[in-house]
C-alpha cells in the first residue's frame, strides 16, 4: 500500500509578545496509507486542528515536512479536501451551490460541474434540498452538505476537524454510522481519511488507527491500531476495553508531569492552571463520594455517567490531583482523606478545606496571598502577577491561570478580584 | 460594529404613509415659520464679522479649544435630545407613529438649511452680543449629530431581550429603574458608535457651522472653522496647514480623552457570551476606575440614583381597566391635535409657496435635484468600486487594519474646505469644467463610510469559510464573486447608503468652492442652497431643502430600501 499523506518532524510555533514563540507542534510524524481512516486523538488545545491545517496547505510549519503523495505540501493542495467543525458553509449559496463551488474552482465544464454535484448530494442523502439555504437546514443536514461538498471533488484524503462535535447526540452518531457504511461499501470516492477528535469513543467507533496527542507541545505519544471490524457495537467487550486503554494512556502521562512539576519546589508559580471552577470540582467530589463509587471510580464510567467528555473530565481531575482532593493513578480517580471531609463539610468548612489547600499546593494562590499581606494597602494590581507569569508562559495561558486562581480564591474567600479596576486585594466587597 | 442605515430604509415599507406625509408637512411647515419670521429680524451685525478674526498661531490652540468646547456642549445636547426623543418614541406607540418618520425627514434636510432658518432668530435671542452666535453654531452642530444617535437609541431600546426587560418586570423594577438598569445600558454601545460617527459630521461642517454667513450678516466665530473660512478667503496656505493640524490634535484628544473610555467602558454592556479577541482598552479608564477619589466624588450621585429606583409613580401600578377608557379619549383627543398641527403647517407651506414661489422655482430645482443625483450616483459608484476591494485587502491583514482605520476615521472628519485651494487652482489653471471636476468634493468625506463598513465586513468573516475557500482552490475572480463580495455586501451596502446621504448633505460644501476672489460654481442643488443662503433669499432656501430632502427620502425609499432587505435576507452571516 502506498502513503498517501506523510509527516515528518513538523515543528509549528506562534510568535507571542517579546520576540519569543510558542511551540505548538513538535516533532511530529504521522503517515496515511491508502485506505486506512486515522484518528487524532488530544485534549481541545492540544494542535490537532494545527497539524491538520497544515496538511490542509492553509498554514506552513517552521520545520520538518509534508508530502502528499509524494510531493511536499506548498500549499491548499487539489485532492485533500475539508469538512469543518462549524460547517463553514457559505449562507449566500444554495446547498448546489456550496456543492458546486470546489468544482467550479476546479474549471470544470458546467454540465459535468452539475451531474457531480448532484449525484454527491444523491449519496450524501440531500436529495430534494438542492435549492434551500444553508440557514434553513438543521445541524445534521448542514454538516451532510458539509461532508457532500467535500466529497464531491473526488479527493484522495478527506480532513475532518472535529465534524460531529457542534451536533448532537444523535443526529452524530447517525452521521458517524452513514459515513461509515458509506466507506465500508466503497461508495465514497476517497483513498483515506484522518479524523481529529476530542471523543473518545468517537476515535474507537471509526478508526483504524488512533494517533494520541499530548499537550504543549503536543507531541503524537501513542499509536494504537483499533482491530475491530466493521460495523463496531460501543457496548461490546473489545470496545470498552480499547477505550479504558486509551483512557490510561492520556491520564497517565498528564499526571506524571504535573507530579513532576509539583515536585519541583513549592515556589514553582509558573505552573499553568486550566480553568476548572470550584462547582465542577465540588461536583465531581460529591459524585465520588457516592454510591456505587464510594471514593474510587474508573475514569470512563464517572466520566459517562456525569456526560463529561474527555475535554471536560480531564482538567477537573488533575485539579483535584493538584489540590490534593484526590488521586489519579492509572484509569482511576480515588479521593484522598481531604476529599472525603470536603464531601461531608457544609459551605463554610468546604470553603475553609479548599483555602488550606489553597494556600499548601497552588504556589501561585500562595504567593498573591502573600504579597497581599504584606502590602500597606493589601492591594495590588493584576498586572503585578501578569508580568510575572508572562516570564514563564505564554500571554494567554497566563491570562486563564490567573483567572483560574481567581474563581478558586474567591470560593475559599482567600482573596478578592475587582475586575473593573483589575486589581487583587484581601477587602470584600460590602 | 455596525453604522445604523437612516430611517426610511429600516422601515421596510415602500409607500409614504400618512405619518411620513404629516412628518414631512410639521419639518417643513416649522422651517417656514422661521425662514418667514427671521426676514424681518435681519439686521447686520458688525461686531465679530469675518474679517477681524485674526490668523496668528499663538491664537490657535485657544480657537482649536472654542471649537472643541462647542462641539462638546452640542453633544450634551445631542444625548439629551437623544435620551428624551428616542425613548419617547419607543415607550409611547401613540408617539412613535410620528416621531419616528419625523427623524427621517430631519435626517434629510441638509444641515446648513438648518443654520441658515434659525441663526437669525438665535441672533435675535441676544441683539447685540455674541451669545446668540455661539447658539446658533451650538445648534448647527447639534443638527449634525443629533439625528443618528437618537435613532441608534431607539432601535436600540426596541430590541432589548425579551428576558432582560421581563427579569426587570419580575424584580419589581419601576419603569424608571427599567431605563436605567436595563434600557440605557442595553443601548449605550451602539449609542457611543454613533456618537463617534456624528463627532465626525460635526467636524465635516465645522466652518459652515463657525463662520455664518446669512443675507448681509457674516459672522465668524472664533474657532477652527472661523479660521479656516478666513485663510481661504486670504488664500493663506500656511494658515490651512496649520488649521488641519490643531484638528488632528482635537480629535485625538477627544479619541483619548472621551471616546477610548467610553467605549472600554461599554463593553461591559455587551449583551452574550462571547468575548471579543481585543476587548477595547483605556488608560484614561483605567486610572479612573483605581482612584479613590472618583469613588468619592461619584458615590453621592450612585447613590441618589439607587434611591430613585425605590420611587414607584403611582399610576405605573394602575393599568387596569380605568387607563383603558382613558387611553381611548386620549387617543381622539391626540389625533385631533396631530391633525389640527398639521393642516396648520400645510396652510402656512401652501400660504408660503403661493405667496412667494412659482411653478417655475419648484421645476429649476427638481431639475438641479436631478443633476446633484447624478453626480452623488456616479461618484459613489465609483467610491465603491475603489473602496470595496481595497477595503477587503486591508480588512484581512489585522495589521494593516489597525493603520488604516484611524486615518479613514480622520479623512472622514475632514472638512471638504480644506481642500478648495488645490482643486479650484486646478481648475482654474487648466480652465476644467466646472460641473464636473468639482463634483469629486462631493464624496470626499463620506467615501470614508464605505471603506470603514468594508473593513468592518471583511473582519467579520469568519475565519472557517476563508479556510474553506481557500481549501477547495477557489481564487481569483471566483473568490471575489463568491466568496469575498458577497462576505462583504451587508456592510458595504450600509456603508453606501450612510456615504450617499452624507453625499447629499456635502453637495452644499461641494458644489461651490471658493479660494481668495475666485469662486466656482457647479449646477447642482447644494449651489442653489449655499447661493441662497447668501444672499438670504429664505423663500428659495426653504424650497431648496423641500426638495432635497424628499430626494433623499425617495432615493432611499426607492433604491436603498429594497436592496437593504435583500442582503439581511440572504448575505446576513449568521
Amino acid at each position: 500500500m502506498t502513503n498517501l499523506l506523510e509527516v515528518h518532524n513538523v515543528r509549528r510555533s506562534f510568535p507571542r509578545g517579546g520576540g519569543e514563540e510558542l511551540l505548538v507542534l513538535d516533532d511530529v510524524n504521522l503517515t496515511l496509507k491508502e485506505g486506512e481512516i486515522v484518528g487524532l486523538l488530544g485534549r481541545s488545545g492540544s494542535g490537532k486542528s494545527t497539524l491538520l491545517r497544515l496538511i490542509a496547505g492553509l498554514a506552513r510549519p517552521q520545520g520538518g515536512t509534508l508530502t502528499y503523495m509524494g510531493a511536499p505540501i506548498e500549499g491548499p493542495a487539489q485532492g485533500v479536501a475539508m469538512v469543518f467543525q462549524g460547517f463553514a458553509l457559505f449562507p449566500w449559496m444554495t446547498v448546489l451551490e456550496n456543492v458546486q463551488l470546489g468544482l467550479e474552482a476546479l474549471g470544470l465544464p458546467q454540465a459535468e460541474i452539475r451531474s457531480r454535484a448532484l449525484a454527491a448530494i444523491d449519496l450524501i442523502g440531500l436529495d430534494g434540498y438542492e435549492s434551500a439555504y444553508p440557514r434553513e437546514l438543521s445541524g445534521g443536514m448542514r454538516q451532510r452538505v458539509g461532508f457532500a461538498r467535500a466529497v464531491v471533488v473526488h479527493p484522495n484524503i478527506l480532513l475532518m476537524d472535529e465534524p460531529f462535535s457542534a451536533l448532537d447526540v444523535l443526529t452524530a452518531e447517525n452521521l458517524r454510522t452513514d459515513l461509515i457504511e458509506l466507506w465500508g461499501n466503497r461508495k465514497l470516492p476517497i483513498k483515506g481519511i484522518l479524523l481529529v477528535t476530542h471523543n473518545i469513543e468517537e476515535a474507537v467507533l471509526m478508526c483504524d488507527r488512533v494517533l494520541l496527542f499530548s499537550s504543549n507541545p503536543a507531541r503524537i505519544s501513542a499509536d494504537i491500531h483499533i482491530n475491530l471490524p466493521q460495523p463496531r457495537e460501543r457496548t461490546s467487550r473489545e470496545f470498552e476495553d480499547y477505550v479504558d486503554k486509551i483512557y490510561v494512556e492520556m491520564t497517565a502521562r498528564r499526571v506524571e508531569r504535573m507530579r513532576q512539576t509539583q515536585a519541583q519546589g513549592a515556589s514553582a508559580i509558573e505552573m499553568p492552571l486550566s480553568h476548572v471552577s470550584p462547582n465542577q470540582i465540588s461536583g465531581l467530589i460529591e459524585a465520588l463520594a457516592a454510591a456505587p463509587y464510594d471514593g474510587k471510580a474508573d475514569l470512563p464510567d464517572i466520566a459517562y455517567e456525569q456526560e463529561l467528555e474527555v475535554d471536560e473530565l480531564f482538567p477537573v481531575a488533575e485539579a483535584m490531583q493538584l489540590l490534593r482532593l484526590a488521586d489519579v493513578e492509572g484509569g482511576d480517580i480515588k479521593l484522598t482523606h481531604m476529599g472525603k471531609r470536603f464531601s461531608d463539610a457544609d459551605l463554610n468548612e468546604r470553603k475553609e478545606i479548599f483555602s488550606r489547600a489553597l494556600v499548601s499546593h497552588v504556589p501561585l494562590a500562595a504567593h498573591i496571598r502573600k504579597v497581599l499581606d504584606e502590602r500597606a494597602s493589601h492591594s495590588a494590581p493584576k498586572t503585578r502577577f501578569l508580568d510575572e507569569l508572562e516570564d514563564h508562559m505564554a500571554e494567554d495561558t497566563a491570562e486563564e491561570t490567573l483567572k483560574t486562581v481567581v474563581s478558586w480564591a474567591r470560593f475559599s474567600e482567600l482573596f478578592s478580584y475587582d475586575d473593573d479596576a483589575a486589581m487583587f486585594s484581601l477587602e470584600n466587597p460590602t | 460594529m455596525k453604522i445604523l442605515p437612516p430611517v426610511s430604509i429600516e422601515a421596510r415599507r415602500l409607500l409614504p404613509s400618512r405619518w411620513d406625509l404629516l412628518a414631512a408637512a410639521l419639518v417643513l411647515g416649522f422651517i417656514v415659520a422661521f425662514a418667514d419670521t427671521s426676514r424681518f429680524l435681519i439686521q447686520p451685525l458688525s461686531m465679530i464679522s469675518g474679517n477681524h478674526l485674526s490668523l496668528d498661531p499663538v491664537l490657535l490652540p485657544g480657537y482649536a479649544l472654542r471649537t472643541g468646547l462647542r462641539m462638546l456642549l452640542a453633544m450634551g445636547v445631542s444625548l439629551a435630545f437623544t435620551f428624551a426623543y428616542a425613548t419617547w418614541a419607543a415607550k409611547n406607540p401613540r408617539a412613535g407613529t410620528l416621531l419616528v418618520p419625523l427623524l427621517d425627514i430631519l435626517q434629510s434636510v441638509p444641515i446648513l438649511g438648518f443654520l441658515s432658518v434659525t441663526a437669525v432668530w438665535f441672533l435675535s435671542l441676544s441683539p447685540g452680543r455674541v451669545l446668540g452666535a455661539e447658539l446658533a453654531c451650538v445648534f448647527a452642530i447639534f443638527t449634525s449629530q443629533a439625528w443618528n444617535m437618537a435613532f441608534s437609541f431607539y432601535q436600540s431600546l426596541r430590541t432589548v431581550p425579551e428576558d432582560l426587560t421581563e427579569a426587570g418586570r419580575m424584580f419589581g423594577l419601576s419603569a424608571w429603574a427599567r431605563f436605567w438598569r436595563i434600557e440605557a445600558p442595553f443601548a449605550t454601545p451602539p449609542l457611543i458608535w454613533n456618537m463617534m460617527m456624528s463627532m465626525a459630521g460635526g467636524w465635516f461642517f465645522v466652518t459652515v457651522s463657525e463662520a455664518i454667513s446669512v443675507g448681509k450678516t457674516n459672522i465668524a466665530l472664533p474657532g477652527i472653522g472661523s479660521w479656516i473660512a478666513v485663510a481661504i478667503e486670504q488664500r493663506n496656505i500656511p494658515a490651512i496647514l496649520e488649521a488641519i493640524l490643531a484638528m488632528l490634535v482635537v480629535i485625538l484628544i477627544y479619541d483619548q480623552l472621551l471616546f477610548r473610555p467610553l467605549l472600554a467602558w461599554a463593553d461591559r454592556f455587551r449583551v452574550g457570551d462571547d468575548q471579543p479577541d481585543d476587548p477595547p482598552q483605556s488608560w484614561v479608564l483605567t486610572m479612573l476606575r483605581r482612584s479613590r477619589l472618583i469613588d468619592w466624588i461619584t458615590a453621592p450621585f450612585e447613590q441618589m440614583m439607587r434611591w430613585s429606583y425605590r420611587w414607584h409613580p403611582p399610576h405605573f401600578g394602575l393599568r387596569g381597566a380605568m387607563r383603558e377608557v382613558d387611553s381611548r379619549l386620549a387617543d381622539i383627543l391626540w389625533y385631533v391635535l396631530i391633525s389640527i398641527l398639521g393642516l396648520l403647517c400645510a396652510w402656512r407651506i401652501y400660504a408660503f409657496a403661493a405667496a412667494n414661489l412659482t411653478w417655475e422655482d419648484l421645476g429649476l430645482t427638481v431639475w438641479l435635484g436631478c443633476l446633484t443625483m447624478l453626480r452623488v450616483v456616479v461618484l459613489i459608484a465609483l467610491a465603491s468600486l475603489i473602496w470595496t476591494p481595497v477595503g477587503i485587502y486591508v480588512g484581512l491583514r489585522p495589521r494593516l487594519t489597525q493603520i488604516v482605520q484611524p486615518v479613514a476615521q480622520f479623512l472622514a472628519a475632514f472638512p471638504n474646505n480644506l481642500l478648495f485651494p488645490l482643486v479650484v487652482s486646478v481648475i482654474v489653471a487648466w480652465k476644467l469644467n466646472t460641473n464636473i471636476w468639482l463634483s469629486p468634493l462631493l464624496v470626499l468625506g463620506p467615501q470614508w463610510y464605505i471603506l470603514f463598513n468594508v473593513i468592518a465586513g471583511a473582519r467579520a468573516m469568519p475565519k472557517d469559510l476563508m479556510d474553506a475557500g481557500d481549501n477547495f482552490g477557489v481564487k481569483g475572480w471566483l473568490w471575489w464573486k463568491r466568496v469575498a463580495l458577497p462576505a462583504v455586501f451587508p456592510h458595504y451596502l450600509t456603508g453606501a447608503i450612510t456615504a450617499s446621504g452624507g453625499a447629499w448633505n456635502a453637495s452644499v460644501l461641494a458644489e461651490v468652492a471658493s479660494w481668495g476672489n475666485i469662486t466656482l460654481h457647479a449646477d447642482g442643488l447644494g449651489a442653489y442652497i449655499i447661493d441662497a443662503t447668501i444672499s438670504g433669499d429664505f423663500r428659495h432656501v426653504v424650497l431648496g431643502m423641500a426638495v432635497m430632502a424628499f430626494f433623499v427620502v425617495v432615493v432611499n425609499r426607492l433604491f436603498w430600501q429594497p436592496l437593504y432587505w435583500l442582503a439581511e435576507r440572504k448575505y446576513r452571516l449568521v
